[in-house]
């Protein structure tokens, strides 16, 4: 994911900071749907919240209102790293 | 006011509605017919787009699925949900700022190849065909479960509307119907899902109601309860899956990554007007997808339960009303194995293929069959899955127009699906290979007939595998997603995030992943004995709906070590991949 050339000035700057923050969430991403909706969901599942085992409700329930907030999250906080380097459209 | 007659009057007022705003919103330039103008609001499109991507498939038939697959089901919820991130943060926002009209137009460009844009068109096509002919299935199936009509006579009637509106409006009559359609499906959707959550749970949403205990005074949790009475049955626990873990995830993978390269989902990011909006415009899609796809698993649980307890060792004579009902329309039938008058619901199928009813009824009134019987289970009862969705409101005792209602939301689900599938198929013919490939002079007028041209071709040729399906229709939606994520998903990400990739990479990557894609689906699914296609013949245990992945992890490797060999992509296409990654300037960008 990687640039063999790096960028110069601000617009350099600008995308390292989003790809830091790419790589931050796109983790959170595959830990919430893979990790504990599948991978990790036995040892989960051991949990209850309500009536949901937790790795069950993190399949069917929880990695999709996570999805929404990294959208959500990503989209604010790009709008900050734009305006920062003064390159927001 | 008699439930046909409200039906037929829901279903009239809708397609009313999606013809009028096609003539108010109809098309008048190529940048309209493709990307709506590129003016669409960000929370308009997000709707838009959640009724593109939901098709009769996730109205009509993903709540039986998860119902019958429990846990195993994760894979729909997370793979088609789980995508949106990867649109938002890693593809959406950088073609908006590329910002010409077609997923072959970029990688067209960003690989300076005619052939790379072939490739891409040719999987274009590939992925959007073996998607509407399922679309144009499900409004004949609508139509001839509700409205009783011939389902080719459906299929005509729903070919004929998505004709006005498409061919008339293109992408901007379509965004705005799609708009109407979400709201039609997603209220006929939550409505009975409502209902039945409170009948079976006493609270009235569903997404809680799922975790929450039974109304029945039992005090267990409805997971509890639908575990115990299934393994009571003689089936797994509904919590526990039956597919192996890296099946599990090879699938749910292939999913999400084959929707971030599903170019109708892909195409709809085109039409907003900013790159920052293409972002925000994925969360709101993401936001109206969830409402429906976080219910689904709830009326899932819900049915199930209410399926096990009202037919399971229910004498025929009691069943509840829906049954009979349904029995007439083939998604549900009784063969009394033991000849004890009671319906038995076990592991294993009752008999052999689907219904064929003799047309005589037994002694009980019980429709007989002409299908070989399954002797060595007790199960008496075939279900058809599709009937979880479709029962709902008689399950939950709601009145007419509530039928009425879902049989317009499963109707606006599949039209809207077709349609935005129609837009892309037209444009790659009119604008990717006409205009960019064959007659790079044709005039603005010519390429907008061309693009109507190729839509009503299009229309005709989805209608007809519709009335006709090939038997590979339902065993190849597989192929979809696994090309998409095997092909067209690593050109597109690696032209984005790495300089350095270049037309023989990019080329030989995409034929790399599609071909083997393809083989692997192909084989399994086609050629080889059904029994055949089990997990010990699998590659590494991965499934053919999975393999996708494998597929799109060769398209790297093979795209990379080509790369490093071949001459690095020229200076220009240096500037470009720069000046799509900053988001200032989208805004002219569609004026090339």
């Amino acid at each position: 994911m990687s640039d063999e050339n790096p960028n110069t000035g601000s617009a350099g700057a600008y995308w390292k900071e989003n790809i830091r923050l790419l790589i931050t969430l796109m983790v959170i991403w595959f830990v919430v749907s893979f990790g504990a909706g599948i991978l990790f969901r036995d040892f989960l599942d051991q949990f209850m919240i309500g009536g949901f085992p937790l790795g069950f409700w993190f399949a069917q329930q929880g990695s999709i209102y996570v999805f929404i907030a990294l959208i959500f999250y990503y989209t604010a906080k790009m709008k900050a790293i734009e305006r920062k380097y003064d390159l927001d459209d | 006011m008699s439930t046909q007659a409200l039906i037929y009057l829901f279903v009239g007022i809708s397609f009313a509605l999606y013809i009028g705003i096609a003539i108010w919103t109809r098309a008048g330039s190529t940048k309209e017919f493709y990307v709506a103008g590129g003016g669409v609001n960000p929370i308009v499109n997000g709707m838009a787009t959640a009724a593109d991507w939901m098709s009769a498939a996730s109205f009509i038939s993903m709540a039986g699925l998860i119902a019958f697959m429990g846990y195993d089901g994760s894979v729909y919820l997370m793979g088609w949900t789980g995508g949106y991130v990867m649109l938002a943060l890693l593809l959406a926002p950088y073609l908006r700022k590329f910002g010409q009209f077609t997923v072959p137009d970029f990688i067209g460009t960003r690989y300076y190849s005619k052939l790379a844009r072939t490739v891409a068109v040719i999987c274009l096509i590939f992925i959007s065909f073996t998607y509407i002919a399922g679309q144009m299935r499900g409004v004949g199936i609508v139509f001839s479960r509700f409205l009783d009509v011939d389902v080719t006579l459906g299929v005509i009637i729903g070919m004929a509307i998505v004709f006005v509106y498409a061919v008339l409006g293109g992408m901007k009559g379509i965004t705005y119907t799609q708009v109407a359609q979400y709201c039609v499906l997603i209220f006929a959707y939550l409505v009975p899902a409502i209902f039945i959550s409170l009948l079976i749970t006493g609270n009235p949403i569903p997404q809680l109601g799922l975790g929450s205990e039974v109304n029945d005074g039992s005090g267990m949790y409805v997971l509890q309860k639908l575990d115990e009475s299934l393994q009571m049955m003689g089936f797994g626990a509904y919590t526990d899956g039956s597919k192996s873990m890296i099946d599990v995830f090879c699938i749910t993978a292939a999913l999400m990554i084959g929707t971030a390269g599903l170019p109708h989902v892909i195409v709809r990011f085109f039409t907003v007007p900013k790159a920052s909006d293409a972002r925000k415009s994925a969360g709101w899609a993401l936001i109206f997808i969830a409402l429906l796809y976080t219910t689904a698993p709830a009326v899932a649980a819900f049915a199930r339960i209410n399926f096990n307890e009202t037919v399971n060792n229910t004498a025929y004579t009691e069943a509840p009303a829906w049954f009979t009902n349904w029995e007439r329309n083939k998604l549900i039938a009784w063969v009394d194995k033991n000849d004890d008058g009671v319906m038995q619901v076990a592991k294993g199928d009752a008999f052999a293929g689907a219904p064929e009813f003799t047309g005589e009824t037994g002694p009980l009134g019980q429709q007989l069959l002409s299908n070989e019987v399954v002797a060595d289970n007790a199960n008496e009862v075939y279900v058809d899955k599709d009937i979880m969705v479709l029962a709902n409101p008689e399950i939950a005792n709601l009145p007419g127009w509530v039928i009425a209602l879902v049989a317009a939301g499963g109707l606006a689900a599949a039209l809207s699906t077709a349609a935005g599938l129609l837009l892309v198929i037209s444009t790659a013919v009119s604008h990717d290979l006409l205009k960019s490939t064959f007659k790079p002079d044709i005039s603005e007028k010519s390429e907008l007939l061309a693009a109507r041209a190729a839509a009503t071709a299009a229309i005709f040729v989805a209608g007809w595998l519709g009335i006709y399906p090939p038997g590979w229709v339902a065993q190849v939606v597989a192929f979809a997603f696994g090309l998409a994520a095997a092909s067209l998903f690593p050109a597109i990400f690696m032209g984005i995030f790495s300089k350095r990739m270049n037309r023989e990479g990019a080329i030989a990557g995409m034929i790399v992943g599609l071909v083997f894609t393809f083989g692997y689906i192909f084989y399994f699914k086609l050629v080889a004995d059904p029994a055949f296609n089990v997990a010990d013949n699998w590659l590494f245990g991965i499934s053919p709906e999975g393999i996708g992945v494998v597929g799109m992890i060769l398209n790297f490797i093979v795209a990379i070590v080509v790369a490093k060999m071949t001459a690095p992509p020229p200076v220009e296409i240096d500037h470009l991949v720069e000046s799509i990654r900053v988001p200032r300037g989208a805004g002219e960008a569609h004026a090339h």
